[in-house]
């Protein structure tokens, strides 16, 4: 159970931390030192019962082919967007825009984390520790003390344009990790795009700072690189008045865990959470999410569907904690799966703690397979049944789909959804 | 145009059987009404034609423009020129009534080697048809059927219908759960369609819809069969005496 080498840390065959000044530096040995009392998952954690812990903390990542990704259909082309390359985990400036957008300021961890002063110094490790009570998550911590780059964003205003994450996958064998760090200042607005494959291993850690009255979008698809393995964590801290929305798309990857994070700590704060998941054969897909309210009046959704089939296994951890004084909380979760056929797997595990007594908080979690009286009704007016089929998946990930508040980017991600239905129809 | 012999059907799942040989034949441009007390087996037949599952076939057969139904998919059915307006139609949330709409129209466009209908021919198509009918654009954007009033859903039906063009149309029970005007309403809706070459075969338990929409022939279905075949003044004389005597006579 070693700490896994990272292709991008490594050197010579032996690991060695980034090189970093001293806000970087000090926060990385923190996390070493929380992680040597901790270790690493294991299988038998409760809170890993139902995905397996092992390719993610093995010393070495297994190889993933690279897809031939001619013919995709484009993902946020019509939005403009500041680009951010990143392949195998490595930033390709070439590839890249100028890191320059009005309202923003843009860093790269590597170089700024050299720095003896620098404001992600508040929330660099500092978001992800906090979300480590009261589950721990290692792989985060794991990520915080090796990542050897990442994105610091600093919002100070309304963002002239979207800024887009693009992880490309080249290399069959790379292990990569990524740490970001958002900060939204007061009153300031961002949407963060990111998609692609990232890596044959992929540990991703974004910590998001979101200040009063602040609004962060974000809206991610995964890759579909099938042999593909991520795991990757989102920490939001939300102040007053604030809003925090954030999508993903997955379609295939035979591992996929994606932790969220979510802690409101100001008054009448919108926290929404939601992801569609598209699974055939060998994919496992986790999405696991903690909302904590610690303040009055917040609102948090949290949207899960998952259409699998031919042995493909989804799984949705959900927590809601509603701590003392948190009145007025309004929680709802939501966790649903379509199984195309006898052979997928749904693990569902909602749940709702709360000791304040003016709440309300539900969850619906199910699972079921098409609905026939849908799909006689639809072939009765003429729609042939793969076609028919295909309406009614993206009808049930419809739920998903609108929590993307840009209507465009809603329309590339469900023309993506439309294009992987097409290519497994069965 | 349409044409069963001998239909014999029983449940898939039971040992139950439903129609015990039903024999009737619909013209080009006829309307046939089908009247009959509950259990005698008249949704069954709409849903055998139409080709739903949970239906056993186990005798007989049925034709559309000698076409044999019993051997296509629902869809090519559909594509063949039945249609069938549903007496609970379905609700679908996620898919848009416009959506749904255009993707039916186009796949049975395509099925029969016609080109598919653009956007804006299909917006101006449905648009026509729509204000006939009384349906406004928020319900043509809204999910289908989702949070339709029972009006609302025969209405739906009946634009259907008229957008899809189709040469024999099956009502089951398209009266059920409409007030009088809405009554009104969805039989002009059906009258507008009349037309030489489109049949029309409508199952009811009323009369009152048969004021609305004029039936040539009108046929008592029972037990399983057809029992009494005449004309308009037959659903005349169900609705002042019920069932009951007819049945008395046969038994």
């Amino acid at each position: 159970m070693g700490l896994p080498d990272t292709a991008n840390t490594k050197e010579n065959g032996t690991r060695r931390l980034p090189a970093s000044g001293a806000w970087a530096k000090s926060a990385r040995e923190d996390a070493r030192a929380r992680l040597a009392a901790v270790g690493m998952p294991v299988r038998r954690d409760e809170y890993w019962k139902y995905t397996r812990p092992d390719t993610l903390v093995a010393d070495a990542a297994a190889p993933a082919a690279v897809f031939d990704h001619a013919g995709e259909v484009p993902l946020y082309d019509t939005i403009d967007r500041l680009k951010i390359v990143f392949v195998d985990g490595v930033f390709d400036a070439a590839a890249s825009d100028p890191l320059e957008l009005a309202g923003v300021e843009i860093e790269r961890l590597e170089q700024a984390g050299q720095a003896d002063i620098h404001w992600a110094k508040d929330v660099y490790g500092v978001l992800e520790t906090r979300g480590q009570d009261p589950v721990l998550r290692q792989l985060a911590t794991l990520n915080t003390a090796y990542a050897p780059d990442g994105v610091l964003i600093r919002v100070t205003g309304q963002a002239a344009k979207p800024v887009s994450l693009i992880y490309r996958h080249e290399d069959e064998t790379s292990d990569a990790m990524l740490h970001h760090v958002i900060r939204l200042e007061p009153g300031a607005d961002l949407t963060l795009l990111e998609n692609g494959p990232s890596a044959a291993r992929f540990n991703k850690v974004m910590e998001v700072d979101v200040g009063d009255g602040a609004a962060f979008h974000h809206v991610r698809a995964q890759g579909r690189d099938h042999e593909r393995r991520a795991v990757t964590h989102v920490f939001a801290r939300l102040g007053k008045e604030s809003t925090f929305k954030s999508f993903t798309m997955t379609v295939n990857g035979r591992l996929t865990r994606n932790e969220c994070v979510i802690e409101f700590t100001g008054d009448d704060a919108v926290a929404h959470v939601a992801g569609a998941a598209m699974g055939d054969g060998d994919f496992h897909h986790d999405d696991t999410v903690f909302v904590t309210h610690d303040a009055v009046n917040c609102e948090s959704r949290q949207v899960f569907k998952k259409v699998l089939r031919n042995g493909a296994t989804g799984v949705f951890q959900g927590k809601i904690l509603v701590k003392a004084g948190a009145q007025k909380t309004d929680g709802y979760q939501k966790s649903q799966s379509l199984l195309l056929d006898d052979d997928a797997q749904f693990f569902a595990k909602p749940e709702l703690e709360i000791y304040a007594d003016d709440v309300a908080c539900s969850h619906g979690s199910t699972s079921g397979a098409i609905d026939e009286e849908a799909l006689f009704y639809l072939r009765s007016r003429g729609v042939p049944e793969i076609l028919a089929t295909d309406l009614l998946v993206l009808a049930f990930l419809a739920d998903a789909i609108e929590e993307i508040e840009n209507e465009e980017i809603a329309d590339d991600i469900t023309a993506r959804l439309d294009a992987w239905l097409q290519r497994h129809r069965s | 145009m349409l044409k069963i012999n001998n239909l014999q059907v029983k449940l898939e799942e039971e040992d139950k059987q439903i129609l015990k040989g039903v024999d009737l034949e619909v013209p080009a441009g006829a309307v046939h009404a089908i009247m009959g007390p509950n259990g005698s087996g008249k949704s069954t037949l709409s849903y055998v034609l139409s080709g739903r599952d949970g239906y056993e076939v186990t005798g007989g057969g049925a034709s559309l423009d000698g076409a044999d139904l019993l051997e296509l998919e629902p869809e090519e059915r559909a594509a063949a020129g039945l249609f069938l307006a549903f007496q609970y139609p379905v609700e679908i949330p996620g898919v848009g009534n416009m959506t749904f709409l255009r993707t039916a129209v186009n796949a049975q466009r395509k099925a029969r080697g016609e080109d598919e209908m653009s956007a804006a021919e299909f917006l101006k198509f449905i648009r026509a048809k729509a204000k006939d009918l009384k349906i406004d654009a928020d319900m043509l954007k809204r999910p289908v059927n989702v949070g339709f009033s029972g009006g609302e859903k025969k209405r739906n039906e009946i634009l259907q219908m008229a957008m899809l063009e189709p040469k024999m149309c099956i009502l089951d029970e398209t009266d059920s759960g409409l007030d009088v005007d809405a009554m009104k309403l969805v039989s002009e809706g059906v009258n507008a369609l009349r037309d030489e070459g489109r049949s029309f075969l409508v199952i009811t338990h009323y009369q009152r819809l048969l004021d609305h929409i004029k039936p040539d022939v009108v046929h008592i279905m029972a037990a399983g069969r057809i029992v009494k075949t005449g004309g308009p003044e037959l659903a005349l004389e169900v609705e002042h005496n019920g069932y009951a005597d007819i049945l008395a006579e046969l038994a």
